[in-house]
């Protein structure tokens, strides 16, 4: 044993107490901190942790489903996986980028510009980065979810339409919302939600969309599952029943072909859009997932303009239809009185220039009179009717039967056509209106334009003794507005004859179109290039062939059922135009007769068996009824522009 | 010769009473952070290694500690050799060379080195007899501490050559520091932790993992899923248990796994979001009981070297907590120094039995002379 520790047991007694206070002071400064953390900042720090543990993922409502008038599926829903990415961890997120971009095969770039475009999102939401994610994504996910916990699989119903674009331009399409609608929405849109962009989908869409829900899961630090917090329930979508009916849009959309043009069949007597096509048109199945900028671009940089919805959106000189209102405004201010005949020599002159009739060089009309000019078309008896009227009243005329002005179709961005008056031009031009501008558009050429369904709604409405019920598409919509304008009963009579006379009358420009059975009326128009402005830019260098119209209806009086149909460069009206009318209201009355009952007929809502249900396509639904609609119409009279 | 010591009637029954309730919190939280996961059954695994280390405390107790003070040259020596080896030919495990296998299990050597150089310590300050402390003596301490230090450091094992540091303060101060001393010292102490946040400098010193948990200490939004990531979801445990914490395995960071390395390192983290502040209130007072404990026990030794040796262990320990807890409340950089007798691990649960060992030993030889 050493001697290097002995007699010495002096301890630095005062140093050690020193110690002792240091130790103290040590932990009270611990403490200090510890109180920091879990007493003054607690509440921030149970934020964080919450939102550590908690991932909450979206539960999609699917859209409602949109069936036709015998509760025929038209715009269903599939379900599809979304990819989407969870950026509560930026770091995370970018670390991981490259190998999601290889994974999923999305460049890297485009991953980078979705997440700069959703940087302003609240809450870190997840976002979607992939829609339609095939087997292979979802393998991908499923075997990198310990070492890529950002991806999560969102379960989505996408929207599935009847192929090649049946009644595409009715229906509309849905879309990935824009960045200004989401800005707009208050928080309601995610980027990748889809809404309703266009047509019915737009229309109603809070209707179809319902509300998401959300599945809140918790999830440990390599972001595994391990437990549910309770969900918060998706409420789908409510489903929507059309006046559509899928056999006369059927029909519509064969005998329209490839043409362009437009098809609208209503129901005169409640306002129902029986048919409604379009031509041509961009099937919406295409663009139901996401669709590249440059294909989008393509489709409406189209010159076909496969976009536009020609039922409500074309506004084309109306040509000889528009005959009928202005024998409406003749008969009904006896300017020139009913008797009124005059002599046609197939041209004649006004204000020093000469004016054709369409007979020209081939026959005349001799005298005519209004039934013998309505029959057989004679511009030359309503250029004396126009000139004879004056502008204005042709004016007062047409804006009241529901031209120049949206006839409140529940669909969006319907075009409200031109009735041309004095006014017009002083405001737009600030000129005069030239009288000679008058005959021109007593025919329905020049300035005056019309929408289809304008041109459905008006002659429909006429034939209706004046009552013009607001078209739609919503059944059951429970307030269809209508329009009276008082139309004396001779007029109506008169007007109504002349029309079943061109149809059914020797001499009549559609005699072709008679339909044995039926008392099938109509008018048809032929007109001459696109419109009024288009004509002074282009010039006299090109030649168009016509715009060819034609309205029919059937019976001849207070009609069950109005068809207008254009087909644009189709030629004479009751050649391209006549025959289309002709087949939808063969295969109304068809459909109707072969049901005695009157199971799927306008005019009867009592839903039977539809042996006539010829697609295969399409399926009948079980419950039609289950989506209880509350809509409120809203007329959009006036505004004539 | 005879052992001085006493029956165990002279052992301090409340300092092994703190003990055993400290480890007791930590054989709970051990199993509360783990049982649901692929690591459970580690608390029983800890148990095991208390029960060694009890056994070990009790007959380190025994040995005089004169005799052990006796061959510190020699322990010294074999210290230094096994710092050697293990650089050599050690064992390695998440990127530092710090094991070598002893009897199947993997021991860092450094923690048995801490143990040595308490004694060296003890041994030198012991044998300095003037009241004030040279400088000679300062930077012969110095020397002996500064060897293993640089050896430790090359394992590299920033932590535990820290601990190294408090040990030759602790002795130095106790046998006399001067305040002259005192103040260049801690000026240099000061330069050099300040080189170490300073980029320029701490390239030269540092491993770039050091110089992370650097960067991340001080930017912790910058790096958020390395070590400034652990600190942050540290803060976020302990803060989120509030006063009364979230209750015996409810901590969702603690049994999410949000916590980093919850059974051993942060298990303090784990602990106060379970138990919050008042959990918090009851380990850190038994810590500090502990220590003021060691402090009583140092203030009646016989003589000034059982004196050192139960300062110098009360200072390891007092280091340890310091570091491991102000490191689980973010406000010191992550160093990888464990709770002692909390955390999960058989050789730094050895090194607290033994270094205890070394303070009974004392303590039941104080009457004797």
């Amino acid at each position: 044993m050493s001697y290097w520790f002995r007699n010495d047991n002096r301890l630095p007694q005062q140093r050690l107490a020193i110690v002792s206070y240091v130790i103290v002071g040590m932990v009270g400064v611990l403490l200090i901190g510890f109180w920091k953390l879990q007493v003054i900042d607690s509440d921030k720090y149970a934020q964080w942790a919450e939102r550590n543990k908690v991932r909450s993922i979206p539960v999609i409502a699917p859209r409602g489903r949109m069936l036709d008038r015998d509760g025929r599926v038209l715009v269903d829903n599939y379900p599809s996986f979304s990819v989407l990415l969870l950026r509560d961890d930026p770091a995370q997120v970018e670390k991981n980028l490259p190998a999601i971009s290889e994974g999923l095969g999305i460049p890297l770039a485009d991953l980078r510009e979705q997440l700069q475009n959703s940087r302003n999102l609240k809450n870190f939401q997840p976002i979607v980065i992939k829609p339609e994610a095939s087997q292979a994504d979802i393998a991908f996910i499923e075997s990198h979810r310990t070492d890529i916990p950002l991806l999560e699989m969102l379960m989505v119903h996408r929207r599935r339409y009847l192929p090649g674009g049946f009644m595409a331009h009715a229906s509309g399409y849905v879309g990935e919302v824009s960045e200004q609608q989401i800005e707009a929405s208050n928080g309601r849109f995610r980027p990748g939600d889809f809404v309703g962009k266009s047509g019915l989908e737009r229309q109603y869409n809070d209707l179809l969309q319902g509300t998401d829900g959300m599945r809140r899961v918790v999830v440990n630090s390599v972001g595994k599952e391990v437990d549910h917090l309770p969900t918060q329930e998706a409420i789908p979508g409510k489903q929507i029943q059309l006046t559509i009916d899928y056999d006369l849009q059927q029909v519509a959309e064969q005998s329209l072909g490839a043409r362009e043009g437009a098809v609208v069949a209503l129901d005169p007597r409640n306002g129902e859009v029986l048919a409604m096509a379009s031509h041509p048109v961009a099937n919406p199945n295409d663009f139901a997932v996401r669709i590249s900028n440059e294909e989008w671009k393509q489709l409406n940089d189209d010159p076909a303009k496969p976009m536009l919805n020609r039922a409500v959106q074309a506004q084309l000189a109306p040509g000889s239809v528009f005959k009928i209102i202005l024998a409406t405004a003749m008969l009904e201010d006896k300017v020139p009185p009913a008797g009124f005949t005059t002599f046609c020599p197939a041209y004649a002159t006004f204000y020093g220039r000469q004016f054709k009739c369409w007979v020209y060089g081939k026959t005349t009309h001799g005298w005519v009179d209004l039934h013998k000019a309505i029959v057989e078309s004679c511009d030359i008896f309503f250029y004396n009717v126009g000139q004879r009227l004056g502008i204005d009243r042709i004016s007062y005329y047409a804006s009241h039967l529901g031209l120049g002005r949206r006839t409140g179709i529940d669909l969006p961005s319907e075009e409200t056509g031109l009735v041309p008056s004095e006014e017009w031009v002083q405001r737009v031009f600030h000129r005069k209106w030239y009288a000679g501008e008058t005959i021109s558009v007593a025919i329905g050429q020049g300035a005056v334009t019309a929408t289809p369904l304008q041109l459905a709604r008006a002659i429909g409405g006429i034939a209706m003794g004046g009552v013009f019920k607001q078209p739609h598409l919503l059944k059951d919509a429970p307030d269809v507005s209508e329009e009276r304008f008082n139309i004396s009963e001779p007029t109506v009579e008169k007007v109504t004859d002349a029309m079943y006379g061109v149809v059914n009358e020797k001499g009549g420009t559609a005699g072709a179109l008679k339909l044995t059975g039926v008392d099938f009326s109509g008018k048809s128009g032929t007109a001459q290039i696109i419109n009024y402005d288009l004509r002074t830019r282009l010039g006299k260098g090109k030649q168009f062939k016509d715009n060819s119209w034609f309205v029919g209806y059937a019976p001849r009086r207070n009609p069950e059922i109005v068809v207008c149909v254009l087909v644009q460069a189709g030629g004479h009206g009751s050649e391209a135009a006549g025959p289309v009318v002709r087949d939808v209201v063969k295969a109304y009355y068809d459909k109707k007769l072969k049901k005695p009952e009157g199971t799927v007929t306008a005019e009867n809502k009592k839903r039977g068996v539809d042996a006539s249900a010829s697609a295969a396509a399409i399926q009948p639904v079980r419950k039609p009824r289950e989506a209880a609609l509350t809509v409120v119409g809203e007329t959009q009279d006036g505004d004539p522009r | 010769m005879r052992d001085t010591a006493a029956g165990t009637r002279d052992y301090d029954w409340w300092l092994l009473a703190i003990l055993a309730t400290i480890c007791a919190l930590g054989v709970i939280e051990i199993y509360s952070a783990t049982h649901g996961s692929s690591l459970a059954g580690m608390h029983m695994k800890q148990v095991r290694w208390l029960a060694v280390g009890f056994i070990a405390m009790f007959v380190l107790s025994r040995l005089d500690y004169h005799l052990i003070l006796d061959q510190a040259p020699i322990l010294y020596l074999i210290g230094v050799v096994s710092l050697v080896a293990v650089l050599l030919v050690g064992h390695r495990r998440f990127g530092a060379q710090r094991w070598i296998p002893v009897l199947g299990e993997f021991f860092q050597v450094s923690e048995l080195v801490k143990l040595i150089i308490i004694i060296v310590l003890a041994r030198f300050f012991a044998e300095v007899r003037n009241d004030e402390l040279s400088l000679r003596d300062l930077v012969k301490a110095g020397l002996l501490v500064g060897v293993p230090l640089v050896l430790i450091l090359k394992q590299p094992d920033l932590g535990t050559a820290l601990v190294l540091v408090p040990l030759l303060v602790i002795g130095a101060y106790l046998a006399g520091l001067q305040w002259q001393h005192a103040a260049v010292f801690s000026l240099a102490g000061i330069l050099l932790i300040g080189s170490v946040f300073y980029p320029p400098v701490s390239r030269h010193i540092l491993k770039p993992y050091q110089r992370d948990r650097i960067t991340s200490f001080l930017h912790p939004e910058d790096d958020a899923k390395g070590s400034g990531y652990q600190l942050l979801q540290s803060k976020i445990a302990v803060g989120s248990g509030g006063f009364w914490g979230k209750g015996f395995e409810h901590g969702s960071q603690n049994q999410l796994g949000y916590i980093p390395v919850r059974y051993s390192d942060f298990i303090m983290s784990a602990w106060a979001e379970e138990q919050g502040f008042k959990g918090v209130l009851l380990a850190l007072g038994l810590y500090m009981a502990l220590l003021l404990r060691l402090v009583q026990n140092a203030q009646r030794a016989k003589d000034r070297a059982g004196m050192f040796l139960v300062m110098g262990v009360a200072a390891a320990l007092g280091f340890h907590v310091l570091v491991n807890v102000a490191m689980v409340i973010g406000a010191m950089p992550v160093t990888g120094i464990p709770l002692p007798l909390m955390s999960y691990g058989g050789s730094a649960t050895l090194f607290v039995f033994l270094a205890i060992g070394l303070v009974m030993n004392v303590r039941i030889r104080r009457f004797v002379n």
